[in-house]
């Protein structure tokens, strides 16, 4: 009897949190599904009109595409950063996870802001390049993927940095000093000693990085300028400038959809415990 | 001890990623100190003109103190809700309290537009639209995941035989929590409230959808003047945030 009311009572620091998030959160999420099956009118026409679209493709291709390139960009740039901190950083350590963790406390707002700055059509870096005599006519270095890529990259790596960061932490230099003591050269027990053992926390940054990039809105918005729309980008403009909600909650619900395939194909390879549940 | 190429490769690359990292953040600096009245790096001397058009407009004032009282609201809350949440899923470690955390964290994976499609739906049905209230409740719930992973780890620290002493001893399990559990938190919960008050700070694609023209937050205000005219207060801004963000990192790494 004591145990039952125990667990009663634990149950009551845990329901308040859980109800609200259930009743303001999960219920306006499932709301959206309702939506695109009911609007305009019932049925799956949203869906059909969705499959039909052309533009709605080209927009899923370009949202793919720049969530891939991002996370590849940030798998090889984080893995350097990770890599050098976790085994010879000595006593600048600390200022280089600063440096890591710094733009995640400025605002991805403010970033976008800055490489709006620097690349735009007479921003900062066309400007000290014609200054420079390199260039004549500015570079189109933004409204294209290119400048979202960039930007997002800066906006993800320390997603990508830190779990790999953390998954080093618990790699025990006496196989790669085993392997060297055999006579293997640096790199070579690097790539075949090292890296295998890198891979869960390569994994849990690539997970991160994907799923946040396919929902990306901000950056992409205003880098992109409208030439490059994302999937997120594409249902605002459904909703803000064609106040069309079935279509806008459709394709909500097939990103939506595409986020939980890419976490549960992720989940054969990354311990999603640890990689979302238990992060620090 | 000689250098091989691969730490030079290694140590090189990092520092040029981090200086990736850093130096696109700093522009912001020179411009907000431009001369001329559009985004570009000083021509004939530096200004404070655009430091003194942020603080002398009321409407970017506004803006700004709306976000820091959300933010405080937002933190409050969310560590409230989630310490206890996170609390009671310690005590409980089963799998239902497991997948409890598994729904608490979903706003941290779905993608900002489709949950503030949601919101915009729901509080337009409760009449919470373009309303204080409407924002802090869609803040606090983005802001909880973040509380309730940060205590929970702060948690995984703490003995579970500690509470069952003050448990056999007589304590009630509101004195257990009080005297025993909550101290061992509050690391999480110092780290989770700094987060959601970031969270809600930085929140923009919610705001967007469910304020209109009563409420308006400091990331709105920027995001509208990225979009109609790019206005160098918003470098003036974006200066300080950056500054005052340097300030509080470079202290962090002194105590250290």
């Amino acid at each position: 009897m004591p145990r039952f009311s125990d667990k009663f009572r634990y149950w009551a620091l845990v329901l308040p949190a859980l109800a609200i998030m259930i009743v303001f959160y999960i219920w306006p999420l499932l709301g959206i599904w309702v939506i695109s099956l009911n609007e305009p009118v019932v049925g799956l026409g949203n869906y059909a009109k969705m499959a039909d679209s052309n533009a709605v493709k080209t927009s899923f291709v370009i949202t793919f595409r720049v969530a891939f390139v991002t996370t590849i960009g940030c798998l090889i740039l984080g893995y350097i950063v990770a890599y050098a901190i976790s085994n010879f950083a000595g006593r600048v350590k600390p200022l280089m996870i600063a440096l890591v963790l710094l733009p995640f406390w400025v605002s991805v707002l403010i970033r976008s802001f800055s490489w709006i700055v620097l690349l735009g059509r007479s921003g900062i870096v066309n400007d000290a390049l014609r200054g420079a005599g390199i260039i004549d006519s500015p570079l189109r270095l933004m409204h294209n993927e290119f400048g979202v890529v960039l930007a997002m990259i800066h906006v993800m790596l320390p997603f990508a940095v830190l779990p790999m960061m953390a998954n080093m932490r618990g790699i025990s230099s006496s196989y790669v000093d085993a392997a060297r003591g055999l006579g293997a050269s640096e790199w070579t027990a690097f790539r075949k000693v090292y890296f295998p053992q890198t891979m869960p926390g390569v994994m849990s940054g690539a997970l991160l990085v994907f799923v946040l990039s396919l929902g990306f809105y901000v950056t992409p918005a205003l880098l992109g300028g409208g030439r490059v729309l994302m999937i997120s980008e594409y249902i605002t403009y459904q909703i803000q400038e064609f106040l069309n909600w079935g279509l806008g909650s459709a394709l909500s619900v097939t990103l939506l959809v595409a986020t939980a395939l890419v976490i549960a194909v992720a989940a054969r390879f990354v311990n999603l415990r640890s990689a979302l549940l238990e992060r620090g | 001890m000689a250098q091989s190429t691969f730490r030079i490769f290694f140590s090189t690359g990092a520092w040029l990623v981090l200086a990736f990292l850093l130096l696109p953040i700093l522009v912001v600096i020179p411009v907000s100190l431009t001369d001329t009245s559009y985004i570009g790096l000083p021509k004939e001397g530096l200004s404070l003109q655009h430091y003194a058009a942020y603080f002398q407009s009321p409407g970017w004032m506004a803006a700004t103190w709306t976000s820091i009282w959300i933010g405080l609201v937002v933190a409050a809350l969310a560590t409230a809700f989630g310490t206890a949440f996170a609390i009671g899923c310690w005590f409980l470690s089963d799998r239902a309290s497991t997948v409890a955390r598994w729904i608490l964290i979903t706003p941290i994976l779905v993608p900002p537009v489709v949950q503030s499609l949601g919101f915009y739906r729901f509080w337009v049905t409760l009449g919470l639209i373009d309303t204080n209230f409407g924002v802090i409740l869609a803040h606090t719930l983005l802001a909880l995941p973040y509380v309730s992973i940060s205590v929970f780890a702060a948690l995984a620290n703490l003995d579970r035989r500690i509470p069952q002493a003050a448990r056999s001893l007589g304590a009630s399990v509101w004195q257990t929590v009080r005297a025993v559990v909550v101290p061992a938190a509050i690391p999480g919960m110092i780290t989770g409230a700094i987060f959601a008050f970031i969270v809600s700070f930085d929140e923009i694609v919610g705001v967007l959808f469910i304020t209109v023209r009563n409420v308006t937050t400091l990331p709105k205000k920027i995001w509208e003047g990225i979009q109609e005219d790019i206005d160098p207060t918003i470098a003036s801004v974006a200066t300080m945030l950056v500054v005052l963000t340097l300030i509080v990192t470079a202290i962090r790494i002194l105590r250290k």
